[in-house]
């Protein structure tokens, strides 16, 4: 059952990239797409297993358009945030090395939630082991455990716990 | 409406550029390399981005392709940052001296 | 008149791109011109976008898509050879 929605599921995101790339309709690129996606997915059974970690119900679409608004707030902050820092002659950061925990399981939520850090202000994933996750933070402002967790990943995490698990 | 796409498409083709600066004057500028994979991913990924959207305002019917190219770099962008820091760090990169703390060398003196 | 807004945009990611040529020059450890050549192919797929824009052909875009695929590889590539050590 689950490889079979796993088959699906990539299916079905190769060939919407493969229309996207066409930007088209017509009957022969739908048939060769179709082709070269179902001979791709059938090569790849077996890997990619993340696919089944998304999950396919509508609250779980709902919180994936929720998400994509508050990471692009979350992206323009950053830049603003970081203008403020690079355009700043005195220059005023506090780097550091931070070690945050994370209640995702899934690869794909952590993937997830490591590439949103590295888009939001002032922090970026130097290293994932499990469930810790080592951030560089350009303005420490705090090196406790709980206290940067709070800071640094609580937002995406409630998002992606709904979406991904 | 296409009179106004158009002078948008322009604006945010201008705004997307001046980010682009940004992260090139932050990698000019930030002491360490994890600082500059800061400046260089956020800038210039809102840059893209940006770019890429000021182009679809101007030509709507390449809107598709340019959101395919918005969304690869948009999934590109923090994995390939991520994968130079922890190089950065792996190979022993020079920190700042500013760094106020690494756990990540507390918890495996640097050889993770 | 969005002409001329094309090329400022233009002007601005060449500056762009110099700042960050500047970085890939001068170092100083292989780790910060690394990442100076992964802003430099991100800029690169804008200018070839304001290419595209300029000339009014939109199949140049699909070289911005190769080439943001490949500089990936590579970045990636370059930054695993990092890891192991000089």
């Amino acid at each position: 059952m689950n490889k079979a929605k796993d088959s699906l599921l990539m299916f079905a995101a190769l060939f919407l990239f493969w229309l996207l790339l066409n930007a088209s309709l017509a009957n022969d690129v739908l048939m060769v797409g179709a082709v070269a996606a179902a001979v791709i997915t059938f090569l790849f059974r077996n890997g990619l297993g993340f696919f089944s970690e998304l999950r396919l119900n509508p609250r779980a679409l709902l919180t994936t358009v929720l998400y994509f608004f508050f990471f692009i707030k979350e992206l323009v902050k950053a830049n603003l945030n970081l203008a403020s820092v690079v355009l700043a002659p005195s220059l005023p950061l506090n780097p550091g090395i931070v070690k945050v925990r994370t209640r995702l399981k899934s690869r794909m939520g952590r993937l997830m939630l490591a590439n949103s850090i590295t888009l939001t202000p002032g922090t970026l994933t130097v290293e994932m082991l499990g469930e810790w996750l080592y951030i560089h933070w350009v303005t420490v402002d705090s090196a406790d455990i709980d206290e940067a967790t709070a800071a640094i990943v609580s937002g995406f995490e409630d998002y992606l716990e709904v979406m991904y698990g | 409406m296409t009179e106004l796409l158009a002078p948008l498409g322009g604006l945010l083709l201008i705004a997307g550029s001046a980010f682009l600066l940004l992260g090139g004057l932050g990698l000019r500028r930030m002491p360490d390399v994890f600082n500059r994979i800061q400046a260089g991913t956020k800038a210039t990924t809102l840059g893209t981005l940006l770019t890429l959207a000021g182009a679809a305002c101007l030509q709507p019917d390449w809107a598709l392709k340019l959101a395919l190219i918005g969304l690869f770099v948009l999934f590109t962008n923090p994995i390939s940052s991520q994968v130079l820091a922890r190089a950065a760090h792996r190979s022993g990169s020079e920190k700042s001296p500013l760094t106020a703390v690494d756990r990540l060398e507390d918890d495996f003196g640097g050889r993770s | 008149m969005v002409e001329i807004l094309v090329y400022i945009a233009a002007a601005i990611t060449g500056v762009a791109f110099l700042l960050a040529l500047e970085r890939f020059f001068r170092g100083p450890s292989p780790a910060d011109r690394v990442v100076a050549f992964d802003v430099l192919t991100i800029i690169g797929i804008t200018g070839i976008v304001l290419v595209s824009l300029a000339e009014g052909r939109g199949i140049y875009l699909d070289v911005a898509l190769i080439y943001a695929l490949l500089s990936f590889l590579g970045v990636i590539v370059v930054a695993r050879y990092l890891e192991r050590g000089f």
